[in-house]
C-alpha cells in the first residue's frame, strides 16, 4: 500500500510540475495583469472608472466598481480606492494623466473590499471615513483581503490591509472650488459614507444604491438600508455615481434598489412563516422585472445566506 | 494535541494521497480500476469504504442534494437532502468529503418522509454527499460541489462571545406545521448550542450527538424519527423533518444528549387550527423564474 501510494505521489509531483509550466507560460503570453483604467468625464472636474457589474472574477481582477475623482482648484478628492495594490496604483496614474495637481484626500465609502484595498497606493494622503468604517476595517480587514486573494488570485500581489487614517463625521467641507457634503448613514453597511459635491450635483452614493446591478447584502440591515433610500430621494442631485452599476442623471435607480429589497426582505419572510428551509428558497423564483439586475441568482442566494438566519431565528417560538 | 487532531491529520494525509491517486486517474490505466464517483472527489474511494464497507453503492439523482455552489458563511450552508423519490428509506446519511469530520449526520426517518435539511460548517471547497438506504442494503448516493473560502470547522463558536452563553445551552425553538394531504407534517427546530468540533486549540468538542422525536399520543409515546448528529452540524442547529404524526398525536416530544451528557427536552404543541400546511418546492413546481 505504502509503496503505491508512494509511487502515485511522485507522478503526482511530475504531472503538478509539468502542469506548473503550462500555467506559467500561459501567464507570460497574456503579458503582465493590467485593469486599464480610463477616466469618463462624468460631470465638471469630475471623473469615473466605470467597472463591470459582475462578481470578483479572476478576470476582472476585482474590478466592479465605479471609483472617481473631483479636480478641485486646490487638488484632487479621490473616492474609493478599488479591489487592490495594482488598481489603487493604476488609479492613481491615470489621475495623473488628467492632473498634476497633488491629492488632497481620499474617502472610503465603506468596508467592504473593492472600496479600500487599493489604498496602499494613497499612503502619503489622508484616508477618510466613518468611525464605523474603520472599526470595521481594523476588525474584518484581513479576512477580507484574504478573501479577495482566494477569488481574484494574483490581480491581489503586495496588496496589505491599509486601515483608513481619519475619522470624518457628517459635515459640509470645502476644497478649492467644490463643496462636499459628508452624509453618514446605516443599513447596507453599519456605516455608509454618501458624498454629495454641491458644486456639480454628482452624488456619489457608495453602496446605498446598485443601478441594474443586483444589491449585496452580507453587513445589511433591510430596515435601515430603506430608510437610506429614503435619505437619498429627499437630496436634489444631477447625477448619482452608485459604486456599482451604471450612472443616472435621475433615481430610477434608488426605487430599483428599494423594490429589490422590499421584495427580497417580504419573500424570505413569507417563505420562513410557511415553513420551507433555507436549502429550499436558495430555488425560490424571481420576479420577471429584476431580470436587468446581472448576477441575479447568485446575489439572492448569497442574501438568502445572509438574512434568512435571522429572520427565522426571531420567528420561531421557544418551546422549554 | 487531542485524539481529534491526530484523526484530522490522518484525513488530510489520505487526502493528500487520493489527490495523487486522482491526477493520476487521468491515465486510462488506472481509470478502469476506479468506480467513476460524477463528482471526481478524492475522498470518495476513502468514505465508501469507512461508511459503505461491504454494501452496495449506486449513484442515484432520485436521491436530491440541494446546496449552495458557492459557500457564503462557511459556518452555516444549507443543505438538505430529499429522497422522497425512492419511496421507503430506512436510513439516510449527509457527507463532506474534505471536512475533518466527513460524516455529519445519519439520519433514521421511521415513519418519516426520507427528507431533511440542516445547515453544516465546511472547512473547504468539497463535494457534500446524501445517502439513501433502502429496504433492500442498497445505498443510493448524490451531491453537489461547494465552493468555499474555508474554515468553518475550525472557527470558534460565536456562542462563546456571550457571557451567558451556557445559560441558554439547550433552549428549543420549534413550530409544527399541519400535515398536508400526504400526511406529511413539516417540523423545524432551532437549538442554542455551541456544537463545537474541538478543533480550536484549548476548547473540547461540544456537540449535539443524538435527538429523538416522538409523538405524545392517549396510548403512549411513539417515535417518530432520529438524528444521530456530529461536528459538522452548524452552531445552534436547526433542522427541518417531514413527518408523520399520528392522528390522536396531542403534542411531539424532542429529546436529545450532547457529547458531555447535557440533555435537550421540549414539548412541541400541535399547530393551531386553522394553520395551513407547509409549502414547499417540489420539481415540476409551475412557478416562474429567472436569473438562473
Amino acid at each position: 500500500m505504502t509503496t503505491k501510494l508512494l509511487r502515485r505521489l511522485a507522478l503526482a509531483a511530475a504531472l503538478a510540475a509539468g502542469l506548473t509550466t503550462a500555467l506559467t507560460a500561459a501567464a507570460q503570453a497574456a503579458g503582465p495583469l493590467t485593469y486599464d483604467l480610463k477616466p469618463t468625464r462624468i460631470a465638471p472636474d469630475t471623473y469615473v472608472f466605470e467597472g463591470s457589474t459582475k462578481h470578483f472574477t479572476r478576470a476582472n481582477g476585482g474590478n466592479i466598481l465605479n471609483s472617481g475623482f473631483i479636480v478641485t482648484v486646490d487638488g484632487v478628492i479621490v473616492i474609493q480606492t478599488g479591489p487592490s495594490r495594482r488598481y489603487g496604483e493604476e488609479m492613481r496614474a491615470a489621475i495623473r494623466k488628467v492632473t498634476d495637481k497633488p491629492i488632497r484626500k481620499v474617502f472610503i465609502s465603506n468596508l467592504h473590499p473593492d472600496y479600500w484595498l487599493g489604498s496602499q497606493a494613497f499612503a502619503d494622503v489622508p484616508l477618510a471615513a466613518l468611525p464605523g468604517t474603520i472599526a470595521g476595517i481594523q476588525e474584518e480587514g484581513s479576512g477580507i483581503a484574504d478573501n479577495m486573494y482566494r477569488l481574484v488570485g494574483d490581480w491581489m500581489r503586495g496588496t496589505e490591509v491599509t486601515v483608513p487614517t481619519e475619522p470624518v463625521y457628517g459635515s459640509t467641507v470645502r476644497f478649492g472650488d467644490h463643496r462636499l457634503r459628508l452624509i453618514p448613514l446605516a443599513g447596507h453597511t453599519a456605516a455608509d459614507l454618501m458624498i454629495l459635491d454641491e458644486t456639480t450635483g454628482v452624488l456619489f452614493a457608495g453602496g446605498v444604491v446598485f443601478c441594474n446591478r443586483t444589491p449585496t447584502t452580507p453587513h445589511a440591515s433591510i430596515a435601515d438600508w430603506l430608510k437610506e433610500l429614503d435619505a437619498v430621494d429627499a437630496l436634489d442631485i444631477r447625477l448619482l455615481v452608485p459604486n456599482h452599476g451604471h450612472i443616472r442623471p435621475d433615481k430610477t435607480c434608488v426605487a430599483q434598489t428599494r423594490d429589490w429589497l422590499t421584495w427580497l426582505d417580504g419573500t424570505l419572510r413569507h417563505a420562513i412563516e410557511s415553513g420551507m428551509d433555507m436549502a429550499e428558497a436558495l430555488e425560490l423564483p424571481i420576479p420577471e422585472r429584476f431580470a436587468v439586475l446581472d448576477v441575479l441568482r447568485e446575489e439572492y442566494r448569497r442574501s438568502v445566506a445572509h438574512l434568512w438566519p435571522k429572520i427565522e431565528q426571531e420567528s420561531l417560538p421557544r418551546v422549554n | 494535541m487531542l485524539p481529534i487532531g491526530r484523526s484530522c491529520m490522518r484525513h488530510a494525509l489520505i487526502g493528500i494521497c487520493f489527490s495523487a491517486a486522482l491526477l493520476v486517474s487521468a491515465t486510462p490505466a488506472f481509470a478502469a480500476a476506479s468506480p467513476s464517483d460524477p463528482l471526481n472527489s478524492v475522498m470518495w474511494e476513502a468514505l465508501r469504504e469507512q461508511y459503505f464497507a461491504g454494501a452496495p453503492v449506486v449513484f442515484d439523482d432520485k436521491v436530491k442534494v440541494t446546496a449552495p455552489a458557492s459557500a457564503e458563511d462557511t459556518r452555516a450552508v444549507p443543505l438538505s437532502v430529499d429522497a422522497t423519490a425512492l419511496g421507503q428509506v430506512v436510513e439516510m446519511l449527509a457527507i463532506a468529503d474534505l471536512n475533518p469530520f466527513p460524516l455529519i449526520l445519519r439520519y433514521h426517518p421511521g415513519t418519516a418522509a426520507p427528507y431533511i435539511a440542516t445547515r453544516i460548517k465546511i472547512q473547504q471547497a468539497t463535494a457534500v454527499r446524501g445517502a439513501a438506504r433502502t429496504a433492500d442494503g442498497v445505498w443510493h448516493v448524490s451531491g453537489v460541489l461547494v465552493d468555499a473560502a474555508g474554515g468553518g470547522c475550525s472557527a470558534p463558536p460565536v456562542s462563546y462571545a456571550q457571557k451567558d452563553w451556557a445559560d441558554h445551552v439547550g433552549e428549543v425553538q420549534a413550530r409544527l406545521w399541519p400535515a398536508d394531504a400526504d400526511g406529511v407534517a413539516r417540523l423545524r427546530l432551532r437549538i442554542r448550542h455551541p456544537n463545537d468540533t474541538g478543533l480550536v486549540d484549548g476548547i473540547p468538542a461540544f456537540f449535539v450527538e443524538t435527538l429523538t422525536v416522538q409523538a405524545q399520543t392517549p396510548g403512549g409515546p411513539s417515535e417518530l424519527a432520529r438524528i444521530d448528529s456530529l461536528e459538522p452540524v452548524s452552531e445552534n442547529p436547526v433542522y427541518s423533518l417531514d413527518l408523520r404524526p399520528p392522528p390522536d398525536a396531542k403534542a411531539l416530544v424532542l429529546r436529545g444528549r450532547d457529547n458531555q451528557g447535557g440533555e435537550i427536552d421540549a414539548i412541541i404543541p400541535m399547530p393551531p387550527p386553522g394553520a395551513r400546511p407547509a409549502m414547499t418546492l417540489r420539481p415540476g413546481d409551475p412557478l416562474r423564474s429567472v436569473g438562473q
